[in-house]
């Protein structure tokens, strides 16, 4: 991952729409008002999740 | 409550939300989104549960549920479905909050994946982490009034007793601990998990559950849409009788025309 961008522009680059995803950075999550703010860094671990059909 | 009145104005509430349907309905299992939206109109639900789980970044242009039931005009409640331990249950909510917004969720922590029967001391764990951070948690449990008392001592806003095992469409196996779980509780009850078609719904309901929550009786149904529609109804239904007030049992017959003037 390129440094210096964002995790917006992140889930941009894999063509995810940032509205509907919550992001786990580095087993911390990340505020949705902080996505545009958090630089993405060598090594970090995403765990990146979003509601689908279930009981 | 007058029989007018029962019909137009009957709600429940939880967390201080209000809903008019006391049917909730899951969206696992359906054959296409299309389906799913369909039967969930066809049920009248104003809540779904829907899981948490990681996105396919590999096809991010597949179709997402969102797109199909929109989460403005249904309440989504993001359950834990999958979760083995409160660990895995509190992590999940966390992103599930972050994802839609809100702090109404359904907690369940399973104990094994043959029963799927809950843990209920992961449970009592993660409902009390979860309620010291804000969440408001509708807690699947098992059909015991004291685990149900406890869950509720911890901050439970709804307790949701199994009726059977999940996906069993066996029906209501208990009735006599379901009926002390809501005469003891100071919280709504619905059944969830165990029914397996509409008079199984009905039962919960004259039993005085505030309401029903189900998945594969209607996803697994042939017609998935019109059993959708005979669950409103049954729930309407039972919902109505135990308003109403059923007669006593007898041991024998009791004629229902007059003997004064029989000829």
């Amino acid at each position: 991952m390129a440094g210096g961008i964002s995790i917006v522009e992140m889930l941009g680059h894999l063509g995810l729409d940032h509205r509907k995803v919550a992001v786990e950075r580095n087993f911390e999550i990340v505020p949705r008002a902080t996505l545009s703010e958090v630089a993405v860094a060598d090594g970090d671990a995403y765990e990146i999740v979003h509601f689908v059909g279930g009981g | 409550m007058n029989a007018p009145e029962a019909f137009n104005s009957d709600t429940w509430t939880v967390a201080g939300r209000t809903f008019t349907s006391r049917l909730i309905v899951g969206t696992g299992k359906y054959k296409s989104l299309e389906e799913n939206a369909a039967a969930v109109a066809a049920s009248g639900a104003e809540i779904v549960t829907v899981a948490v789980r990681r996105v396919n970044i590999s096809d991010p242009s597949q179709p997402m549920l969102t797109d199909f039931i929109d989460p403005k005009q249904i309440t989504y409640l993001p359950n834990t479905a999958g979760c083995f331990t409160a660990d895995d249950a509190i992590r999940t909510l966390r992103l599930a909050r972050e994802a839609g917004g809100w702090n109404l969720v359904k907690l369940e922590v399973l104990g094994e994946a043959k029963t799927l029967y809950p843990d209920m001391r992961e449970t009592l764990k993660a409902t009390e982490v979860l309620v010291k951070e804000g969440f408001e948690p509708m807690v699947y449990c098992v059909d015991d009034p004291i685990a149900a008392k406890q869950l509720e001592e911890a901050g439970a806003v709804a307790i949701m007793p199994l009726g059977a095992p999940i996906g069993s469409g066996l029906g209501i196996q208990n009735r006599v601990t379901i009926r002390l779980i809501v005469e003891g509780a100071g919280v709504p009850v619905l059944v969830d998990a165990g029914v397996g078609t509409a008079s199984d719904a009905a039962q919960a309901m004259e039993l005085g559950c505030d309401g029903v929550l189900m998945n594969t009786a209607i996803a697994e149904a042939k017609d998935p849409v019109l059993m959708a529609r005979a669950m409103k109804a049954a729930v309407e239904a039972g919902r109505f009788a135990y308003l109403a007030g059923r007669m006593q049992k007898r041991r024998y017959a009791d004629p229902s025309s007059p003997l004064a003037g029989l000829i």
